[in-house]
């Protein structure tokens, strides 16, 4: 008897299991998200971040010149 | 004998010019390094020039030749200092002129002229300059 309350039980979980998985399945056309690929090349820049840090290294020297030759800034 | 001790005395005389003259030389040499020329020094208090996004002297309005001779020898002299920092600091020109630029920008004074981001002319007030989002 619990054997076989048991298995209903279980029987009954494959059943939920399924019936969540056919509706997820019914609701995937409708929550996807197309990506198509760009016709254009993708273009990463990083010159940006390149020279920010260059200016940021620079700085402490740059302004000691600008210090020692006032007389022209 | 005492011709040779008068000639050592001359050229040990002449030495002690020649440091003094060498001390006198480098001191105002370094008065000359520490202060703006007063053409300079008026032109910026007049708007006539100011400090460009590219760390170099620009002509704000209309110009003259004495104007350009001035700005342009001034660029020279920037450009020189530019070289060599940046050689001893393995950097291009461009990326210490721009760093400096950046600095010259913030240390105007009010009312002095600098160039903004989009390359307009912009008057400094009380309030921080507008700088390149990439100035430290």
């Amino acid at each position: 008897m619990t054997q076989a309350t048991q298995q209903q039980g279980w029987s009954g979980r494959f059943a939920w299991g399924g019936a969540v998985m056919l509706m997820a399945g019914a609701m995937m056309p409708a929550g996807c998200i197309s990506v198509s690929a760009p016709d254009k090349p993708i273009v990463i820049e990083l010159n940006i971040n390149i020279k920010q840090e260059v200016v940021y290294r620079l700085a402490a020297d740059a302004e000691q010149t600008i210090e020692e030759n006032a007389g022209i800034f | 004998m005492k011709k040779l001790t008068q000639t050592n005395l001359l050229r040990r005389l002449g030495g002690a010019a020649g440091a003094v003259a060498l001390v006198l030389g480098a001191i105002s040499a370094t008065a000359v390094a520490a202060a703006r020329d007063p053409q300079y020094a008026a032109a910026l208090a007049a708007k006539e020039v100011g400090q460009q996004v590219d760390g170099y002297l620009g002509i704000v309005g209309a110009s003259n030749a004495d104007l350009r001779r001035m700005v342009d020898d001034i660029n020279i002299k920037r450009k020189a200092v530019y070289a060599q920092k940046a050689a001893e600091q393995h950097a291009t020109v461009e990326d210490y002129a721009f760093t400096s630029g950046c600095l010259l920008i913030a240390q105007t004074k009010s009312g002095e002229m600098y160039q903004a981001p989009d390359l307009s002319w912009k008057t400094r007030t009380g309030a921080p300059p507008l700088r390149d989002s990439r100035c430290p």
